[in-house]
């Protein structure tokens, strides 16, 4: 892969008896959004602690455009935009005051301070609050201020830990809108648990359970290994549901019939048997049939079902 | 020192960004008076000379200064904000000075504003100034002791009211032990060399030279080490609460 930008190799931490991470290697190219998903407490935001140098690796490593992460190394964290989890910011300051704290950290100053103030500041659509006590500010602008902080020394990485988390739905897209716009010349890793944001974000996911890497591939690639893929739902009378479902049961590519009820009318999800494609015959036989579907759709595969899949399997 | 400037003005104005700072120099500069006039009998003594200036500082300090020092870590990590601050582009040690010097920044300036009573005690007669001087350089001296102190308890814990008591309670250690009646008790079992070092560990016997206009090197030293004692301690806890996460 040309250009990684960061690289995670055999990564591990111990707490005591706990591995919270067990062996995570991966790697981010130039102009990638990475969703890092994984249920609670499954190692993502030690992981990602780890990859901003704020925890020492039990053992592996962790590379920011080569330089090794470090809690010393300060060439890497330089490289870095972190949002840590839950976006913390010192109350008291201003947004103004704030980032040009951010900014003097990373050694920028004087004119040239105000302007990467300013301009992290208008990507972020903050100029309206500038002036204003961090704590009395809204949840989303808030969390605006911390990636205005994340973005605004141009940084190669970012590292973002729940970016959405506790949003509403307009701040969320709005901060994917941010995200999408910055990833251009950028790696960027994204802790969620929020599956519709790897649709909406990321080129690729990376599905982690007790620590270990489960899954990893691109969110169709991901969504393949559900079993409602090419799963075709429909709508139709109460009355002909139990006799299309018997019918399509009867058929060799069909795995199953799932309905419920809406209504009057009941919506029925066909699985298909190993994936493959149904909807052209179901149609067929519902019109020759007469089924009167009022809906029909085709599922391409369903994230949160891989998701359930793979990260509940091992408990049970 | 870049670094350390930039943790140093963030952390001096976030003093000033609640009234807590003004009601602190307030009740400081009270409490300054009422030991002086009152307790220290300033004006029954009559002698131009700040002892019974000085000599209630080491118990004034006791509380006021770890209530500067108590919010210096403790606050970052229940805000969270510890994160925050370790993953900038700083040396961990450039932060823990910083810090450090805006609390003892905080209390030069708390020591600064009781310049009346150096106005009034020269408008009334004529003191040694020289005497005057060396007492604000080992009052200073001595507050850095207990700003350390207070910095690493307040390392300790996420509670700044429990970094307060803990750093009250090493203070008062370090008071108490200059105080005859430890010393005596001391003295009952140990041998002198022993009853030596216990005193010598008391911030009482080494501002009792500074504030009589001394200067012994030993008594810088001392504080000197004390500081970079419990920065040390400091920056040992702070990597150490990193690590738990």
């Amino acid at each position: 892969m040309a250009d990684v930008l960061l690289e995670a190799r055999d990564l591990n931490k111990h707490f005591g008896n706990l591995k919270a991470v067990d062996g995570i290697s991966l790697e981010v190219a130039k102009g990638e959004v990475l969703g890092f998903l994984g249920p609670n407490g499954a190692g993502k935001t030690t992981t990602m602690k780890m990859l901003t140098g704020f925890l020492a690796p039990t053992s592996g490593s962790a590379y920011i455009c080569g330089e090794l992460v470090t809690s010393e190394n300060e060439a890497a964290r330089q490289r870095i935009g972190y949002l840590p989890e839950g976006a913390p910011l010192y109350g008291e300051m201003s947004p103004a005051s704030f980032l040009k704290f951010i900014a003097a950290t990373h050694g920028i100053t004087g004119r040239e301070a105000d302007d990467v103030v300013a301009s992290s500041a208008s990507a972020v659509n903050l100029e309206k609050v500038m002036g204003q006590r961090i704590e009395t500010l809204s949840k989303g602008f808030k969390r605006r201020v911390g990636l205005a902080a994340a973005i605004l020394h141009a940084p190669d990485v970012l590292i973002l830990d729940e970016p959405t988390d506790g949003l509403d739905p307009n701040q969320k897209h709005e901060v994917r809108r941010l995200i999408e716009a910055m990833s251009v010349d950028r790696s960027i890793i994204i802790s969620t648990h929020i599956l519709e944001e790897v649709d909406a974000l990321c080129h690729r996911a990376v599905i982690i359970n007790k620590g270990r890497i489960v899954a990893d591939g691109t969110p169709s690639q991901l969504k393949a290994k559900s079993k409602y893929r090419n799963a075709v739902t429909m709508l139709l009378p109460e009355d002909r549901a139990e006799l299309a479902a018997s019918a399509l049961k009867s058929l060799k590519q069909i795995a199953g019939v799932e309905a419920a009820r809406e209504g009057n009318q009941m919506r029925l999800t066909v699985l298909a048997r190993g994936g493959g494609e149904i909807a052209d015959t179901i149609g067929d036989i519902a019109a020759v049939s007469n089924w009167q579907v009022s809906q029909f759709t085709v599922d391409s595969g369903r994230l949160d079902d891989v998701f359930r899949q793979l990260t509940e399997g091992e408990d049970q | 020192m870049t670094a350390i400037m930039t943790i140093l003005r963030r952390e001096f104005s976030s003093y000033f960004a609640s009234p807590v700072a003004y009601v602190f120099l307030v009740i400081f500069l009270i409490m300054q008076g009422l030991f002086t006039f009152y307790i220290g009998s300033f004006y029954q003594r009559e002698q131009a000379d700040l002892v019974s200036f000085f000599t209630y500082q080491p118990w004034l300090y006791l509380f006021l200064m770890p209530s500067i020092a108590m919010r210096l870590w403790a606050e970052e990590r229940r805000a969270g904000t510890f994160e925050l601050l370790l993953t900038l582009p700083l040396p961990t040690r450039a932060v823990v000075i910083g810090k450090y010097m805006a609390a003892l920044a905080f209390a030069a300036l708390a020591l600064a504003l009781t310049f009346p009573i150096w106005i009034t005690v020269n408008w009334l007669g004529s003191p040694d100034n020289g005497v005057i001087i060396t007492g604000y350089v080992g009052s200073f001296l001595m507050a850095g002791a207990y700003l350390a102190i207070g910095a690493a308890m307040s390392s300790v814990t996420k509670n700044q009211v429990v970094a307060f008591i803990l750093a009250v309670t090493v203070c008062f250690l370090f008071l108490v032990s200059g105080l005859p009646m430890v010393l005596d008790t001391v003295g009952a079992w140990a041998p002198d060399a022993v009853v030596l070092a216990v005193a010598n560990l008391s911030f009482l016997t080494h501002f009792d030279a500074l504030q009589k206009g001394v200067v012994t090197l030993s008594d810088v030293v001392y504080f000197v080490a004390v500081i970079v004692f419990w920065l040390w301690v400091n920056r040992i806890v702070i990597e150490s609460k990193r690590e738990a996460g």
